[in-house]
């Protein structure tokens, strides 16, 4: 017998990770037209690896595959980790990263909704320690044509000097190190800047905003954590560049820079891994932005955020259990802590 | 008179599917075949049968009198003859079954004498006793005594009446305020009078404006203390702590009374009910249901108390695709178990359901924790933490988070992505918290009975210890009467050692009073010489006894 509610809303998973991935198309659009076409062949690699991990693991498991293959969750991760990668990352890099994120961070915790970790997060992180190098070679905005891009995706000599360059938040870290060197001699060398972080680069920013606001407007995400992972890494990057404008980059480089909008709207805001309390979904946002931030100023890597994420996932349960809201009818019980 | 608005957090707005039903006026159901009256017409409480089998009875005739605190009276709905009285199932998600009474109806439907009550002649005990003996109950679906509900009669500011009628497709309280505006309230103003509430509130959602517009024209007359508001369409808005907190914005907790904040909420049904006890002396036998769905004629009807739905769906023609039943909204009802259930006073909505219309639901995918269900939550929980202890059977956690607060409206359910069947899990996991409770209580009491088992056997010893000790004591008595006393009283402490002490000096006693008898008979001589060998064993022993060093 089935009980009560007899009526649904017309709302499934599908639905929303359908909506994710067409979040995503701006940035892709740009991404394909102003930096590297081939991150269409990553994308590809990308989803056709997740979905394989996926249907091999629920074989395993002796799950049903069409319901959870379905889901487009997957194709999420996929998604988002190819375009977190290098663009001329190998193809098998980008499917081992996949790998990573659909077997190991996903299914070994028992599938969808289950993993405590953001599995693109964790993919990037294992790969950027177990190859540094690949991870660091980053091609400048429309520097290589198409063949070159395929032909290093695809395999074959990597001449890494000629095409790898930094990125926006590496050169100014690296350059720093100089001496005499400040933040505006750095970005007057070379054309590796464009108005306010990496030449090219920095129109992904708007993009992923653009997709983001899309989400916002679906109700797919809610305002607090975009809204308080980019107000504190504004905040904490304009205090330092408030203090020193020769050392510290400006808050709106930092905005444009890495992966600040990828990961305020697409990153951050993953439900599974995520803080969920509304009180606490602002401070897990916010304390990513200053770890992330933290992490590109002073840390060992360039860009923080993937750190940053999995760090504060480990703090999901105790930031939800401080911060469960007030439940109706209990008034001037703030609710911390459900009794 | 500007009456300021509230809101409430969380809500959904389901399609209303209001229009199949509003449109037709209330038609009156024929008289059934046969009436099957449940004596459990008020929450928590079955009344005392009145009746016998093959007894002549008239509309309105009492035929069960309520008991306990919860009791209200229940009487026949039409004229007829009792024909049985058997337990019968009622529309319960369990199949369960109440007592009840069947009534063969003799087509005449004849009142019984009944006379309106004066309220300026009476006190308000009197009034609430006579609403009581009117069997009159919340018709919103909980059943709950109005007279308990009116309680001390103070500290009532506000009065909230609920024509809410939030739940999609059930039109019952539309149609009555639409066509029975006055009555409601003239009942309204009675339950005020009785609760002494300074001001009265008629919610209505929004999607209703004809029933609005008939309510505020039957109010127009009535003065400033009663407002009849327009409240946003937004399930659920007809919830009696949403609505409440949507009129006056005071927010009544799980577990505590309107009476407690100054506020009560009565529906629109229940107010009609009480204008018809008390300006006509009827009491409660029939009640306005909608019958609407898969069905070839869907619409209202004033049907009797105890009408089965199986006859009652003969008026609106279910279709041929229908697959089953739902009493009550789609969003809260029941699905129906058997059609021979009876109409009852919270009864206000039978829905035929089809494939077409109540799709099954698709396949439930796992929780992604996207917060939609929080969200929509008008508790303001984090339904997915209670699924997830329930789930777990954590139900210590689900308490911390509140899980007694949720009223299963089916919000959270309705908007899940993964289409959860969030509310089960909650149903599982408060009834496993009930039965562990029962469980622990029933635990307790055998405790109670081991323990009280041991004191029993403890006191019996006791007691039986303290009788011998006395029997003793007793024997001890007599020995001391008859001179010769062991001197053991030091001993006496102990029950047993003065038993065995007792014996022995009984012994000793039948000894010595026995030795003169043997030698009675004996001759002067042999007596002197059994004293002489007695004397010189006493010197021997005498003699031993020096010679041990």
């Amino acid at each position: 017998m089935i009980n009560s509610p007899y009526i649904r809303k017309p709302a499934s998973v599908q639905g929303v990770m359908l909506a994710v991935l067409t979040a995503l198309v701006p940035a892709i659009v740009i991404y394909a037209w102003q930096i590297a076409a081939v991150v269409l062949v990553n994308l590809a690699i990308a989803t056709i690896a997740a979905l394989a991990g996926e249907a091999l693991v629920l074989k395993l498991r002796g799950r049903p595959l069409a319901p959870a293959l379905s889901d487009l969750s997957a194709v999420v991760t996929a998604w988002l980790l190819a375009l977190c990668f290098p663009p001329i990352l190998p193809w098998w890099a980008t499917m081992l990263g996949v790998l990573i994120a659909i077997v190991a961070v996903k299914h070994l915790y028992g599938g969808l909704g289950q993993n405590p970790f953001n599995p693109a997060m964790v993919a990037y992180c294992a790969m950027i320690v177990a190859f540094p190098a690949l991870m660091s070679q980053w091609p400048a905005a429309g520097q290589l044509d198409f063949a070159t891009q395929l032909g290093l995706v695809l395999g074959g000599a990597r001449e890494l000097d000629a095409i790898a360059s930094a990125t926006a938040l590496d050169t100014i870290k690296t350059g720093l190190r100089t001496a005499g060197a400040t933040v505006q001699s750095i970005m007057s060398q070379g054309g590796n800047f464009g108005l306010v972080s990496g030449r090219g680069w920095e129109w992904l920013a708007p993009a992923y905003a653009l997709g983001g606001l899309y989400l916002l407007a679906r109700g797919i995400i809610t305002w607090h954590m975009p809204a308080a992972f980019l107000g504190a890494l504004a905040a904490i990057s304009a205090a330092f560049w408030l203090a020193d404008p020769t050392h510290y980059a400006s808050p709106l480089f930092h905005l444009a820079s890495g992966g600040a909008m990828l990961g305020a709207f697409f990153i951050v805001t993953d439900p599974v891994s995520g803080a969920t309390t509304p009180r606490g979904k602002l401070i897990f946002a916010a304390c990513i932005a200053l770890v992330a931030y933290i992490i590109r100023t002073f840390g060992a890597f360039p860009e923080g955020v993937a750190f940053a994420v999995l760090l504060l996932n480990i703090c999901v349960p105790l930031i939800d259990m401080n911060t469960q809201p007030r439940v109706f009818g209990y008034k001037g019980d703030k609710g911390d802590k459900a009794r | 008179m500007i009456t300021r608005l509230f809101g409430f957090k969380g809500g959904v707005k389901p399609e209303s599917h209001k229009n199949e039903s509003s449109g037709t006026p209330i038609l009156t159901a024929p008289l059934p075949k046969r009436l099957v009256i449940p004596l459990r017409q008020s929450i928590r409480s079955t009344a005392r049968c009145l009746v016998e089998p093959g007894q002549k009875v008239l509309k309105g005739e009492h035929i069960g009198e309520g008991e306990g605190g919860l009791g209200t009276s229940v009487h026949a709905s039409t004229s007829g003859t009792v024909v049985e009285i058997a337990p019968y199932p009622m529309a319960h998600a369990s199949g369960l079954e109440t007592l009840s009474v069947v009534i063969e109806p003799d087509g005449e439907d004849r009142w019984i004498d009944h006379t309106p009550l004066d309220l300026r002649t009476v006190s308000r005990e009197e009034a609430l006793a006579w609403l009581r003996g009117c069997g009159i109950v919340g018709m919103g679906g909980a059943g709950f005594p109005t007279h308990v509900k009116l309680g001390g009669g103070r500290g009532i500011d506000t009065l909230v009446i609920n024509g809410a009628e939030c739940e999609p497709w059930i039109t019952c309280d539309d149609r009555l305020m639409r066509e029975r505006a006055p009555e409601v309230l003239s009942g309204a103003m009675i339950l005020r009078e009785l609760i002494g509430a300074k001001q009265v509130r008629v919610g209505i959602e929004d999607n209703k404006p004809e029933a609005i517009a008939a309510m505020q024209a039957a109010a127009s007359g009535l003065g400033d203390a009663i407002a009849v508001v327009p409240v946003p369409t937004l399930y659920p808005a007809g919830g009696e702590k949403q609505l409440i907190r949507v009129l006056t914005g005071v927010e009544i907790p799980q577990g505590k009374l309107g009476t407690d904040f100054g506020v009560q909420c009565f529906n629109v049904g229940t107010a009609h009910a009480v204008h018809r006890a008390i300006r006509f002396g009827e009491p409660l036998v029939s009640r306005v249901v909608t019958l609407t769905g898969n069905v070839a004629r869907p619409g209202n009807y004033e049907v009797l108390l105890g009408t089965q739905v199986v006859e009652l769906l003969e008026l609106a023609g279910p279709k041929a695709d229908t697959n089953r039943y739902i009493m009550g909204g789609p969003m809260m009802g029941t699905e129906l178990q058997s059609l021979s259930v009876p109409v009852t006073k919270g009864t206000n909505c039978v829905i035929s359901a089809s494939p077409a219309l109540f799709p099954p639901p698709p396949p439930e995918l796992p929780c992604i924790r996207c917060g939609a269900c929080a969200r929509a939550c008008p508790a303001e929980l984090q339904p997915f933490e209670l699924y997830w202890f329930s789930r777990a059977k954590n139900f210590g956690k689900a308490q911390e988070y509140h899980l007694f607060d949720c009223i299963e409206c089916g919000s959270c359910a309705f908007v899940c992505p993964s289409r959860i069947p969030l509310v089960d899990y909650y149903r599982f996991a408060k009834g496993e918290i009930w039965a562990r409770e029962r469980e622990r209580l029933a635990s307790d009491q055998a405790r109670d009975r081991f323990e009280f088992r041991n004191f029993r056997q403890e006191r019996e010893k006791e007691e039986k210890a303290a009788k011998l000790a006395a029997k003793a004591a007793e024997t001890r008595a007599k020995l001391a009467e008859s001179g010769e006393a062991p001197a053991q009283p030091a001993e006496a402490e102990d029950p047993k050692k003065a038993l065995v002490a007792a014996a022995l000096a009984r012994a000793k006693q039948q000894q010595a009073a026995v030795t003169p008898k043997n030698t009675d008979g004996l001759s002067a001589d042999v007596q002197a010489e059994i004293a002489d060998i007695d004397a010189r064993r006493e010197k021997l022993n005498q003699q031993d006894a020096d010679k041990a060093p």
